[in-house]
């Protein structure tokens, strides 16, 4: 984490549209009888990139699962893009082929190649020819710096690389938004700054971005909101500098005490 | 600690160190043999007791096989030229050939048949296990079902071609109304296929099988090792896809597909294939209208179909369990469906992950068709047990004629395990 943390030099130029791209509205959800997210309200605007930290067990991840309904919620509502999260499988394949996500364990499809990793979904989803799927991969590998991988299988790279070739793969399908849960949290060090430098890239191109890390350096830089959960709840939300700087609540203080005192 | 760093701890290296050839091993076949066979005093009476056995076998069989007769006509003959040496009456294997492969009914001059469906099989078959050949082959393996049945069976050639029509119309069915709604394009399938099949089969005519180009051939006339390569080739291509669809349906989230599928894999697996079997010969024939005459033949490939179905079920439920749960949010987070994430990422692998346990129901499945024997149908080791041996002729050859029912079935076997061996290599790209 140190490593990241001062690698931020000037924070991304704002590009954030008052259009609406994510709502969330009183949503609440429960494994079982456990209370996971509780009256969680969030609006996401187009270009926004927000990052989501807090302590292990806080219900991030659960909240950006339950966006590109992977996780189910029990109240509330969900809108995507204007397309409300409903338990119509149309709507959810909808939803879900808008919003790319990058899982802290690559999820890469070990029995093909990174090209066809990044074709599969275009072609079949989207119904893209394959050799233009077959370009605009090669387009998406040449951003993340690894158009020379095409060919091998998931298994012959880095986890860095891997990682790259997740958001390569999600960005085939050209989504509107993307999420991130932890991207960087399996990987080493060296590899991390390879990984964040293609998220910066990203964010610089205006993409809408949730993202779970805490990589607090990332969030100075790129982000133009940082959302603290703990317990289910949003506890506290606000600008990277006054969110560092002057957090309000004590459980923020305690947490960025702990996550950046050493 | 501090008197042992007299000198600095500091270092820094000047030069790079060249690259060196690997050192000289020692090697010979002396080397070896002490590495391999006698590297500790146990593993050298184990060698010593090993090459004794091998020794022992030897000692005794390859005598009798390289003193085997091959041109007497009985076993008292047989006899009477060994004149009371050791020696093996291989003359029942050329006496009895054509029986031994097809059977005592099968007509002889129609043996061509037969034999080119066999060779056609590897024809078909080539594209779906080396599927580096070019896909078109495999129009051909769609065919020869078809091609097969009317080769063996012969009969009115409306029949395979009604048959095909149905399966072509299903299909094609299938094909245009799938995109728009799955449980449409399959069950209108199958609609689409059975009103081909009644409404071909009003245009056969009665009797069309007595004057076909190829003569009819009832199933009761097939047998030796031909039936058992017939059952088992049919009910291995049969028993997977339904194995599949049974692994697959025990993981639905529907309650009611996912009883089904349950009950009837655990039902089928509790029951000894051999009563299925009883049941297939006498019993089938009450779940089917009374007069239609359901072919023997087609009861048991239904029964030993299904038999293996369940065992392949849940060997495919292993490998489905086996694979990490990102792979299911992978495709999810992608946004394909559930046929095409079962298709093109879950099946894959899972099937990749089950080939052994796969490779071993269809092994066993292979040698469990010379079961129908006891249901009194000739396949190979009923011709052995039945017409040949109880023969005056050669009543008593059991070593040759079992030993070459062994070779048969082990070298077909063998070859199905060989194959999966390459094709788990073939496979492997997880490179750990
Ligand atoms: N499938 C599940 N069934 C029951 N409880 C679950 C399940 N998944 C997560 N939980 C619980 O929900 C809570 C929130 O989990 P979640 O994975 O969202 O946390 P997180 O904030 O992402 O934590 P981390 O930083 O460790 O990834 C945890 O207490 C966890 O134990
Ligand atoms: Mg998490």
């Amino acid at each position: 984490m140190a490593m990241t943390e001062n690698m931020g030099t000037s924070p991304v130029e704002m590009k954030v549209s008052d259009e609406v791209a994510i709502s969330i509205q009183g949503m609440n959800k429960w494994y079982g009888t456990f209370h996971v997210l509780r009256d969680i309200d969030l609006t996401v605007y187009e270009g926004e990139r927000i990052v989501i930290c807090g302590p292990s067990g806080s219900g991030k991840s659960t909240l950006i699962r339950c966006i590109n309904a992977l996780e189910e919620h029990q109240a509330g509502s969900i809108t995507v893009d204007g397309t409300l999260l409903s338990s119509d499988l149309k709507n959810i394949d909808k939803i879900r082929s808008e919003v790319g996500m990058c899982f802290q364990h690559f999820n890469l499809f070990p029995h093909l190649t990174i090209l066809e990793n990044c074709t599969l979904a275009p072609i079949w989803v989207r119904k893209t020819p394959k050799k233009e799927a077959e370009e605009t991969a090669m387009h998406f590998l040449t951003k993340v710096k690894i158009p020379d991988q095409a060919n091998k299988y998931p298994g012959q790279l880095s986890g860095g690389q891997q990682q790259r070739v997740a958001i390569a793969r999600s960005l085939c399908m050209k989504p509107r938004i993307m999420l991130f849960d932890e991207p960087t949290s399996a990987l080493d060090p060296e590899m991390i700054k390879e990984v964040l430098d293609t998220m910066i890239a990203l964010a610089e191109e205006g993409m809408t971005m949730l993202c779970v890390t805490h990589e607090m350096g990332f969030a100075r830089q790129v982000a133009n909101r940082v959302i603290f959960m703990d317990a289910g709840q949003i506890v506290e939300q606000n600008e990277p500098e006054e969110f560092f700087n002057n957090p309000k609540s004590d459980r923020t203080q305690l947490f960025l005490s702990q996550i950046l005192g050493h | 600690m501090s008197d042992t760093q007299q000198h600095s701890v500091a270092f820094v290296r000047t030069e790079a160190i060249p690259e060196r050839e690997p050192p000289y091993t020692a090697s010979g076949p002396l080397k070896w043999m002490k590495d391999n066979l006698f590297a500790t005093p146990f593993n050298g009476i184990l060698t010593i007791v090993a090459v004794y056995l091998i020794y022992m076998i030897l000692s005794s069989a390859l005598p009798w096989m390289l003193n085997g007769i091959w041109t007497t006509s009985s076993l008292a003959e047989c006899r009477t030229v060994l004149d009371g040496a050791v020696g093996a009456c291989f003359s029942v294997l050329t006496e009895r050939w054509n029986q031994l492969l097809f059977g005592f009914k099968y007509p002889s001059e129609l043996y061509w048949r037969p034999g080119l469906a066999f060779m056609l099989l590897f024809v078909a078959i080539a594209p779906v296990l080396f599927f580096d050949l070019p896909r078109k082959l495999l129009i051909f393996t769609g065919l020869y079902p078809f091609i097969a049945y009317y080769l063996v069976w012969g009969g009115a050639i409306g029949v395979p071609l009604v048959a095909l029509a149905g399966c072509v119309a299903g299909a094609v069915f299938y094909q245009s109304f799938v995109a728009r709604n799955f449980a449409l394009g399959f069950l209108g399938g199958v609609i689409a296929a059975f009103v081909t099949w009644y409404i071909g089969g009003l245009f056969i005519p009665d009797g069309a099988n007595n004057t076909a180009w190829m003569r009819a051939v009832p199933s009761r006339d097939l047998g030796g090792f031909m039936l058992n390569m017939m059952l088992g080739v049919t009910c291995v291509s049969l028993s997977l896809p339904l194995g599949i669809a049974l692994a697959l349906g025990r993981q639905s989230s529907m309650p009611l597909i996912k009883v089904i599928c349950v009950v009837f894999i655990e039902f089928i697996r509790g029951v000894p294939l051999i009563t299925l079997l009883f049941v297939a010969s006498v019993m089938l024939a009450y779940f089917f209208p009374p007069d239609s005459t359901v072919d023997l033949f087609l009861r048991v490939v239904i029964m030993i179909t299904v038999f293996s179905a369940a065992y392949i079920a849940e060997v495919i439920r292993g490998g489905l369990a086996a694979l990490p749960k990102g792979q299911y949010e992978g495709a999810d987070s992608l946004g394909l469906d559930y046929a095409q994430a079962t298709r093109l990422i879950i099946l894959p692998q899972a099937l990749k992950i089950s080939i052994p346990g796969i490779v071993n129901v269809a092994v066993g499945l292979f040698k469990d068709t010379t079961l129908v024997s006891v249901i009194s149908m000739f396949d190979l080791v009923g011709m052995i047990r039945g017409p040949i041996l109880a023969s005056t002729a050669w009543n008593g050859v059991y070593w040759e004629l079992l030993g070459f029912a062994a070779v048969l079935f082990f070298v077909v076997c063998y070859g199905i395990s060989q194959y999966s061996q390459w094709l788990e290599r073939r496979l492997a790209t997880d490179h750990r």
